[in-house]
């Protein structure tokens, strides 16, 4: 009802206040105006100290550190094989350090499969994996006896679906820290 | 066991040899034999423990129908197209009314409740020379009822097929819930039919490759409890188990001889699988295969003699056959891409496996002597056969494309590819023996 009865001021973007339909709330033109006041101080709401500050580190000998120092706790692996490439040696290698530095943990190794094949196959395929990634660590010097391997064949995949990307996501050997 | 049958009161009465009705499995049927499964009738509307006898008298019917008409083979023919039968008629049906519906066979019978036990009469007609082809009787707790319904169908079926029947049977499997990256996994059993459904194992820790022993109720599964994967041994129905010798990696893939005497199945060691047999009772393992391959998933013929297992060997993942020492290790699978999962048949004529092209997986026979393999299904991934006891039916995994993972039935023919119902998702099923 507002907008009918004063259609121009509402196009010339004036405040109009409902219920003061005069023509004396017609604003002067602004080069008569006298400078306004200033605004009134707001009321000063309570303010909120920033959040603390919180420092955040791995505990030492946790997973998180071990991925802190070796880039990755995973290497990954072509189809149906069970060598360890290029980039997998240097993130063990990094781990075999990391291990060697953490003398207060063990770690478990567990090898996993992509979906294709048996499940009996992809269990034996599965520990290939983990032994292998094994077996370079304890030729990097870390102690045997404080690695175990485990498999999961294809029943852990790391992610979801049944193209290569998935795939090659899931054919993969975790070093996982275990207490000692 | 409180289901135990209790006792059989009559023995099968010989039919005449040339009875006219004969439904032949071996060649895949094209349309399924008619039959008549009226409500049975009782004599007098008992309540038992298990309900009425006239609810009985219904249920039975259904459970009779229900198992002929899952092979395939036989087609209930509306109970509403022939006049329901008595005390009286049960013993001698008028024919002419029940073929009129187009039925070929009358299956009948009566449930009577006496001093808490049920008695449930089975009768097999033949609806053209008007014969009675099968005459028994069986006598159960009333909880019981389901496992006389299940006798009184083998029988129909072994008449009328000429071979032993499987619906008295359980199946173990894996019940499957949560994300694929994350699944719990437990064992569960079920009767053949699905019915009596309770789940073993609690999935706190994983569990793989449940099968049946031929003879009992011992089962063997892979155990993940503290992550070291283990053959375990487990006897459903005093819930005792023990792990399969003193190994310390991995042992996988189990299975029994058909005696359920031995174990076959794989140990992991430094990379490599090998085969073991295992004595049980003596709780003796022996080493039958060696060198640097994946040795896994043996399966005995059913004589002991023999042994189907899968190999890399050859360089891909592959079937072969050995003596049962381990000697004379010969390929039999050379078709496209790999196969793997042998498992013999109890009729020792084929081993049922899973032939993999690439991600696609499906379920296959082949000869013992590597001939005549046949492609029984074609899905997305159909895996993990387990034959029924006669060796006419298998069971195998579906998975489909979304992930979902089911129980699935096929015939040695290809034909009659159907579900098996179960509450949740479900894999490796393996089916048991006929109970006694």
């Amino acid at each position: 009802m507002m907008l009918k009865a004063f259609p121009v001021l509402m196009l010339g973007g004036a405040l109009v206040l409902a219920g003061c339909a005069s023509k004396r709330d017609v604003l002067p033109p602004a080069a008569t105006q006298p400078a306004p006041p200033p605004p009134a101080p707001i009321d000063r709401a309570q303010t909120v100290p920033p959040p603390a500050d919180v420092g955040s580190r791995a505990l030492p000998g946790s997973q998180a550190a071990l991925v802190e120092a070796a880039g990755s706790d995973t290497i990954h692996f072509a189809f149906d094989r069970y060598d360890i490439d290029t980039e997998a040696r240097s993130i063990l290698t990094r781990q075999a350090r990391w291990l060697q530095d953490n003398p207060g943990v063990n770690a478990m190794v567990e090898g996993h499969a992509d979906e294709r094949g048996t499940r009996e196959y992809n269990l034996a395929l599965g520990e290939r994996r983990a032994n292998a990634a094994k077996n370079f660590l304890v030729a990097q010097g870390v102690a045997t006896g404080r690695l175990t391997t485990v498999s999961y064949g294809k029943e852990r995949p790391a992610v979801e679906g049944s193209n290569e990307a998935a795939w090659a996501q899931n054919r993969r050997a975790v070093t996982v820290v275990v207490a000692r | 066991m409180m289901a135990r049958i209790l006792a059989l009161l009559a023995i099968l009465m010989a039919a005449p040899a040339a009875a006219q009705l004969r439904v032949d499995i071996t060649t895949g049927i094209e349309q399924p034999m008619p039959i008549a499964v009226p409500v049975f009738p009782t004599p007098q509307n008992a309540p038992t423990e298990a309900g009425t006898t006239a609810e009985l008298g219904q249920q039975v019917a259904g459970v009779i129908a229900n198992d002929l008409g899952g092979t395939g083979l036989f087609r209930a023919v509306n109970q509403n197209a022939f006049p329901r039968l008595t005390m009286a008629t049960v013993t001698a049906p008028a024919f002419e009314p029940v073929r009129t519906s187009g039925a070929q066979a009358l299956a009948a019978g009566a449930v009577t409740a006496s001093g808490g036990v049920l008695t449930i009469s089975c009768y097999l007609y033949d609806l053209f020379s008007e014969e009675q082809l099968v005459r028994q009787e069986f006598t159960v707790t009333p909880a019981g009822w389901r496992r006389a319904a299940h006798k009184c169908a083998d029988l129909i079926y072994s008449r009328l097929t000429g071979e032993s029947g499987y619906f008295d049977s359980r199946i173990i499997y894996v019940a499957e819930s949560g994300p694929a990256t994350n699944r719990v996994k437990r064992l569960a059993i079920m009767d053949q039919d699905g019915a009596n459904h309770r789940f073993l194992t609690s999935g706190q820790s994983m569990v793989l490759m449940p099968r049946f022993s031929p003879v009992d109720e011992t089962v063997s599964y892979l155990s993940f409890a503290g992550n070291r994967p283990r053959q375990m041994l487990y006897n459903v129905a005093t819930g005792q188990q023990r792990t399969i010798g003193d190994f310390d990696s991995m042992t996988f893939a189990g299975r029994f001889s058909a005696d359920g005497r031995k174990l076959v199945f794989s140990v992991m060691r430094g990379g490599n699988s090998d085969i073991y047999s295992y004595d049980i009772a003596t709780a003796t393992p022996t080493r039958l295969t060696s060198g640097n391959y994946i040795d896994t998933s043996p399966s005995f013929s059913p004589d002991g003699r023999q042994i189907a297992f899968e190999s890399d060997r050859g360089g891909s993942q592959q079937l072969y056959v050995m003596n049962a020492d381990g000697s004379d290790a010969r390929r039999i699978s050379f078709g496209n891409g790999t196969a793997g999962s042998p498992v013999w048949s109890p009729r020792g004529d084929l081993i049922a496996f899973t032939r993999m092209t690439g991600p696609a997986f499906r379920v296959a026979v082949i000869r013992p002597d590597g001939s005549g393999e046949r492609l029984l299904t074609d899905a997305w991934q159909d895996e993990s056969p387990s034959w029924a006891p006669n060796g006419r039916v298998i069971l195998f995994t579906r998975t489909e494309r979304s992930g979902r993972a089911g129980l699935r039935s096929v015939d040695l023919t290809g034909r009659n590819d159907r579900r098996i119902a179960t509450p949740m998702d479900a894999s490796d099923p393996s089916w048991g023996p006929l109970l006694k």
